[in-house]
């Protein structure tokens, strides 16, 4: 239809038999305008030249004279018995291409269409615009009222009060001694104390290796990596305590020989360290396949009959150990209820096959089992990241080292699994735990560069010299047999 | 359990496939409900299951509502026109969005046409499911605090031109403005892949 009026247009523009009634003033009737209704600009005639051109862009006006009483100045819509299109205000090329157009109307919006459907797909894998999203209507009830997600609870706790039960013994609040520990790492993973049986409490401090003697004081270099990308990522003490094994993260391990300081025995691991092997979960006996991720904590059972190690895949695996062996293990014993990573294993030392695991910080769980049977005595919530747990020689009790928020020592009796006491002080999480020989005192390192000695297990005078008497007992027997 | 026994010695069906994915969904969602501590605790209690101990609700009313789902799930896996289950945790006052997991899901078609079982074992797959859930569990360490009491919703993005069934009903996707986006790992069974994201603010 546009067409014809299109055409009819052409013809008007031809003719031009009549003045173009909306167009803007020509320069001279703004001149006349300015100068006043002066004389009226008559006589003018409707064929004033002006460049008059059949393009399609915008048609300059040519306004012939109309009578001075019409000052406009803007197009007006004239009065008229039939329609003239203003074309100034006309877009030529859009009509153009519109027209043009009109013919094909499907032509652009289907490849348009075609492509955003194939990004989409791309996108989202399937077409989203064809998907429908439903929701199941009739949601059962919330959680009761006044129930606080429990989450905010864990991470913010207050502190506990301690068990009601009046503590048999004092143990100090405060540690003993503080100790500064700079550069030292602050990964969840590493094994970075140990306190011999001769009194050496052995650190590692990033790629250093320090000896601090405990009855002394004095402190001694022992080591250091020669190659500075090189961390220490784990030391421990034979049993005798002049063997100090230590892992580093080039996956080596080196035995240094203590009282010869500086002498290093080359040696292959044996079955008589206590060995806390972070990355390798492939090695010691024989390939202990058993864990899919990092082996985090390792710890042979007193008796010397089982090997348990916790790994990063939530498992707790127990091992049993036969002299001399070679070949596949399988464990004994599996525990899945972990629900983070195991890094706290410990064996109880007063019952046998009883061991008692920590979780991480998806868990935060101690459960106490028994790997005979494979029960799970006891499980307690701990709140908090458990990244280390000791049993205490002295008294029935154990005490596990925490993380955010309290980043504190709880000392838990067993079996009844009370709180004894909780020992704060550290600011940042405890890394690792580790017993002196006396079994009075725990050492814990942890990321605020501090290592502090907690007085937890003192003894008091009588029942020592009973237990004084005991061990001797034991030895001696123990001497007359091997002879 | 004869069904079951084949199952474990033939390789995975169709029918297989879309059991073990929706089965996958029941015990991710509780899962989820567990860890980002929507209903208490203490009303979860833990069965064994790939290999893991997980925690599944023991709340009536929820087991009976996720049962549906998973059923619906099964059904339209079998006929490979679901695309995406998504779980929006949103907090109870406000509406707002505050998490939500996604579970892209990638049907190959032609399982529907093929004569017999494809060649995965389930233990493999069962070992890629667990470290998925897994995975889920172990979010908790970066995922911010929910402070407020918070309810969850259930999302399924389908084929247009399903019928809606019974208690289902249309809805936007609610997403999250202003996201991160952390991408888990995905599990396949050769004929059903599961993507899993989880977006939170």
């Amino acid at each position: 239809m546009a067409q014809f009026l299109f055409e009819a247009d052409l013809h008007g523009l031809l003719k031009l038999d009549t003045p173009i009634p909306n167009a803007p003033p020509a320069r001279w009737q703004r001149k006349a305008k300015e100068s006043g209704p002066g004389p009226s600009p008559v006589g003018v005639s409707p064929m004033k030249p002006a460049n008059r051109s059949h393009s399609f862009s915008k048609t300059p006006s040519k306004t012939p004279g109309k009578s001075g009483s019409k000052i406009q100045s803007t197009p007006t819509k004239a009065g008229g018995d039939r329609y003239i299109p203003n074309r100034s205000t006309m877009q030529m090329e859009m009509a153009n291409f519109l027209l043009t157009k009109e013919n094909d109307p499907a032509e652009e919006s289907p490849t348009k269409k075609e492509q955003q459907k194939a990004w989409a797909v791309n996108l989202n894998g399937f077409d989203v615009e064809e998907a429908k999203i439903l929701r199941l209507s009739g949601k059962p009830q919330n959680a009761p009222e006044g129930y606080q997600n429990n989450l905010k609870v864990l991470y913010s706790q207050k502190m506990t009060p301690g068990s009601s039960r009046k503590n048999s013994r004092y143990i100090p609040s405060m540690p003993d001694r503080i100790l500064d520990a700079p550069e030292i790492r602050n990964d969840y993973y590493l094994n970075l104390i140990d306190w011999s049986s001769q009194n050496f409490l052995a650190v590692a401090l990033d790629n250093s290796v320090y000896l601090w003697n405990h009855a002394s004081g004095e402190i001694i270099q022992l080591l250091q990596m020669e190659h500075p990308d090189v961390y220490i990522s784990s030391v421990s003490w034979i049993k005798e305590g002049n063997y100090l094994a230590v892992g580093t993260s080039s996956a080596e391990v080196q035995l240094w020989d203590i009282q010869h300081t500086g002498s290093r025995a080359v040696g292959a691991r044996t079955g008589h360290i206590h060995h806390h092997d972070v990355r390798v979960a492939e090695h010691h006996v024989a390939t202990l396949t058993g864990h899919t991720q990092e082996v985090c904590g390792l710890k042979w059972s007193l008796d010397g009959r089982y090997l348990a190690s916790g790994g990063n895949d939530n498992l707790v695996n127990v091992w049993p150990c036969t002299q001399g062996g070679g070949g596949d293990f399988a464990p004994v014993q599996t525990f899945t209820q972990h629900q983070g990573a195991v890094k706290a294993v410990a064996w109880c030392p007063w019952q046998m096959n009883v061991l008692a695991t920590g979780g991480g910080t998806s868990d935060r769980h101690i459960r106490i089992w028994n790997v005979c049977s494979g029960a799970c005595l006891s499980a307690v919530d701990a709140h908090s990241q458990v990244c280390s747990i000791l049993w205490s020689t002295n008294y029935k009790e154990f005490i596990s080292g925490h993380g955010f928020a309290q980043n504190q020592l709880v000392l838990w009796k067993y079996p009844t699994m009370t709180k004894v006491a909780e020992l704060q002080g550290h600011t940042a999480r405890i890394l690792n735990l580790t017993m002196s020989p006396d079994g009075t005192t725990v050492a814990s390192v942890a990321a605020d560069e501090t290592l502090r000695l907690w007085r937890c297990f003192e003894m008091d005078p009588i029942k020592k010299k009973e237990k004084e008497k005991a061990n001797s007992a034991k030895s001696s027997i123990i001497h007359q047999s091997i002879r | 359990a004869q069904q079951q026994l084949g199952r474990e010695h033939q390789g995975i069906t169709l029918r297989g496939s879309a059991e073990l994915v929706a089965e996958f969904f029941s015990y991710g969602i509780n899962s989820i409900l567990y860890q980002r501590g929507i209903y208490p605790p203490e009303t979860f209690t833990r069965v064994q299951k790939y290999g893991l101990t997980l925690l599944v609700t023991t709340d009536p009313e929820l087991t009976n509502y996720l049962n549906n789902v998973t059923e619906q799930m099964k059904e339209w896996l079998y006929k490979c026109i679901v695309q995406r289950l998504v779980v929006v945790i949103s907090s109870i006052e406000s509406g707002e969005v505050l998490e939500r997991w996604q579970f892209d899901i990638e049907c190959d078609k032609t399982a529907k046409d093929d004569e017999g079982p494809r060649e995965k074992s389930q233990k493999a797959i069962q070992d890629e499911i667990r470290s998925v859930i897994r995975q889920i569990t172990a979010t908790v360490t970066f995922l911010p605090l929910l402070e407020s009491a918070c309810a969850f919703d259930l999302l399924i993005y389908t084929d247009k031109d399903l019928a809606v069934p019974e208690k289902w009903e249309e809805s936007g996707p609610q997403f999250i403005a202003n996201s991160e986006e952390v991408r888990l790992r995905s599990f396949t069974t050769t004929i059903h892949k599961v993507n899993t994201t989880v977006a939170y603010k």
